[in-house]
């Protein structure tokens, strides 16, 4: 593969988003001129776009395993199949009340959650241990008829440690209770067949596997009930009304094919570069740990934590030797707190804070990894140099109570 | 991509004054790691004329942080200790050509780091007075304890009230939930709930109490202020309309259609807001067009 090493510097961020494939944009192009009917109309320019998009909804069918492409409905993102598929459950389920989420789902499915209860819903949140795995006991004992839906995501974004989504659906519907999984971070790089587990809902989206942003899909198994968010046109069967985002979606089944073919290179080659730079960093670094289940994480996500220092203040010096990665740490968002994933997962307030998360793509090479693993020592080393809770070339002792203001 | 000035930028990759000044004779600590930003300030001042002689900085924080402790050392060096503890966060701010709204806390943190050393200069007991809620509104910076307090003690209803009194919530709107939440609890406590098409109090005169030609002279010389910033960038601003709380502009120059317009109407208006001490709302000229079009 080419490397993201071009002009723009090394991209390490792609739990954020990734770069769109050249083959994707080439795929898209022509639906912004020549291919520009709508889909919904009858006569030959809208015949064409509409053959394609049931091109790309085969696509997705095939990387997603779904038994029937009708059971792909084509989104504007994410956010908002997450919000779909919870406010469908529990519009179509009116006299259940509750639902049942994790501590460190993403905000588009924490938000919403944080607002239905204010509407009278009950959200059960599961936590989560150090590694960021959850306790299936806890779980199978909120499984009741007054829940709703279960909202679990099947990756984490930060910490990049799967949940046993597959089990947890098969128990929910034991229950007979609806389950959706939030995947964006799942689909692409890890194998799934949806027609043999008992997830009812699936949620992905284009731009975290190479397509374009603004493209989104929700799975939802045939016969399970359902209510639209958008109520309009019969588009997508009545189930998302509005005009069809026509060179998305083509791009969306583009890239779901190229992620098909690149899964194996994913699972090994992918992985074997994440590996490398844990141990490279590990190894010049000190006072620094990784973060998330080491046995069950996907194999781009590497997050770790240096203590003594903020993860904004490492992403600056990181930026101008020209290497982009994200913090789950406070200063980012604009809040005081760390993230909510770290917290969960109680890393120590002296390392939560300054997490940096190295999200790799097929498109990153082996010599970009190298390069990452030798400008990380100077820049931690330079930081710590200005930190209060540093002294020469470890903590100061005691940290907390030597640095301490006389009104904590 | 980052939200940052070139001066911030620069006092953060090339700090000033890092590391802790070796025989310093006040030290003021604030922060602390599990809020994710603290400041060790070291000074040694200089006991006969109180003038600080040197200052030093030790921040565990972001990239604002960093850079306002620069700055703050940079900035006191050479002062008496008096003087010192008028500089303003603000002042530190100004220094660094602006902070993103959600980092002004940062500067914060500085103001007071220089207060405790102070006070441990003097042998005194320094007591921080920030209070320790959720920051509600970050165009202002003004948390929940802050809105509470303002709520309870003059029996506020409205959100158009709370901006009033506390400015939170006059500049991009994002926090008007927030407030609303806010006042929902404190009136529940008292029986009532709140109302979202209740009209604020009695329509106030401005709380200046400025007759309406000292107040259009006076937004007149609140755009002045801003306009030599506008115009470094080749832009300017012209006052079309005052209608009420409703202040129309027209944005010329490069400022016109320029994609930051929003963001800059958003400045104007907060420090309109700042200077009347009233809740008005700025808006583009052709907004004017459309509502009297509206109305015929
Ligand atoms: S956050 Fe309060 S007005 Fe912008």
């Amino acid at each position: 593969m080419s490397g993201t090493d071009t002009a723009e510097g090394i991209y390490l961020d792609n739990n954020a988003t990734t770069m769109v494939a050249p083959e994707v944009v080439e795929e898209m192009l022509p639906y912004f001129t020549e291919q520009f009917g709508n889909p919904s109309s009858l006569h030959q320019f809208g015949d064409k776009v509409g053959r394609a998009l049931k091109k790309a909804r085969k696509q997705v069918q095939t990387l997603l395993g779904a038994e029937y492409d009708s059971e792909i409905i084509f989104t504007s993102c994410g956010t908002e199949s997450d919000s779909t598929a919870i406010l469908s459950a529990l519009k179509a389920q009116p006299d259940r009340k509750e639902i049942i989420t994790t501590v460190v789902e993403h905000p588009a499915v924490l938000t919403l959650c944080e607002h239905l209860e204010k509407e009278g819903y009950k959200v059960h949140y599961l936590k989560v241990d150090s590694k960021g795995r959850l306790d299936i006991q806890e779980y199978y004992k909120l499984l009741s008829d007054n829940v709703a839906i279960v909202s679990v995501m099947w990756a984490n974004n930060e910490s990049g440690t799967l949940f046993p989504v597959e089990e947890m659906a098969e128990l929910a519907r034991q229950a007979g209770v609806l389950f959706h999984t939030d995947a964006v971070q799942a689909v692409g790089k890890l194998p799934i067949n949806l027609k043999d587990t008992c997830i009812d809902m699936l949620s992905l989206s284009g731009h975290k596997l190479h397509a374009p942003k603004g493209i989104g899909v929700l799975y939802l198994r045939r016969g399970v009930r359902f209510r639209p968010l958008l109520r309009g046109g019969h588009q997508e069967r009545g189930r998302r009304a509005g005009t069809e985002n026509a060179a998305s979606i083509v791009a969306l089944g583009k890239a779901c094919e190229m992620a098909m073919e690149a899964m194996e290179y994913e699972k090994s080659s992918v992985k074997a570069m994440r590996d490398r730079l844990e141990q490279g960093i590990l190894e010049k670094v000190n006072h620094c740990f990784v973060t998330g289940d080491p046995n069950n994480r996907l194999p781009n996500t590497c997050n770790i934590a240096f203590e003594y220092i903020e993860g904004e203040a490492i992403l600056l010096l990181l930026n101008k030797m020209g290497i982009a990665a994200s913090s789950g740490s406070a200063c980012t968002s604009g809040s005081l707190e760390p993230s909510h994933v770290m917290r969960a997962m109680d890393i120590p307030f002296t390392a939560a804070h300054g997490s940096v998360r190295l999200s790799l793509s097929r498109y990153n090479t082996m010599e970009e990894i190298e390069r990452v693993i030798d400008a990380m020592p100077p820049i931690v080393a330079q930081l710590r140099q200005l930190s209060p809770y540093w002294s020469g070339d470890g903590p100061v002792e005691e940290p907390e109570k030597a640095f301490a203001p006389s009104y904590a | 991509m980052w939200d940052y000035s070139e001066k911030v930028q620069e006092h953060f990759f090339s700090p000033r004054n890092a590391g802790a000044v070796d025989d310093a004779n006040a030290i003021g600590d604030v922060g602390s790691l599990s809020c994710g930003d603290a400041l060790r300030l070291t000074l040694k001042v200089d006991p006969d004329s109180e003038v600080i002689l040197d200052a030093g900085f030790q921040t565990f924080g972001c990239g604002s942080a960093i850079a306002s402790s620069s700055a703050l050392t940079e900035i006191i060096k050479g002062m008496k200790i008096d003087d010192a503890l008028g500089v303003s966060n603000q002042d530190i701010a100004d220094y660094l050509d602006g902070l993103p709204p959600e980092k002004m806390h940062c500067s914060v943190m500085g103001r007071e780091a220089l207060q405790a050393a102070v006070a441990n200069y003097r042998g005194e007991e320094w007591k921080d007075d920030h209070e320790e809620g959720a920051l509600i509104c970050k165009c202002f910076a003004i948390d929940e304890v802050m809105i509470e307090e303002t709520v309870r003690a003059n029996g506020l209803r409205t959100v158009e009230e709370v901006t009033n009194y506390t400015k939170a919530g006059g500049g991009c709107s994002a926090c008007h939930e927030g407030i609303e939440e806010i006042l929902t609890r404190i009136l529940a406590e008292k029986g009532e709930t709140f109302d979202p098409n209740a009209v604020a109090g009695e329509i106030k005169k401005p709380k200046s109490g400025l007759t309406n030609l000292q107040r259009m002279k006076r937004i007149e010389e609140l755009l002045d202020e801003i306009r030599p910033n506008l115009q470094r960038d080749h832009g300017d601003v012209e006052l079309v309309e005052v209608d009420g709380r409703y202040i129309y502009v027209k944005m010329i120059g490069a400022c016109a259609g320029c994609q930051m317009a929003a963001t800059t109407l958003g400045g104007i208006q907060q420090h309109l807001a700042e200077g009347l001490g009233e809740f008005i709302q700025v808006l583009p000229a052709e907004e004017l067009a459309r509502r009297a079009a509206m109305e015929a």
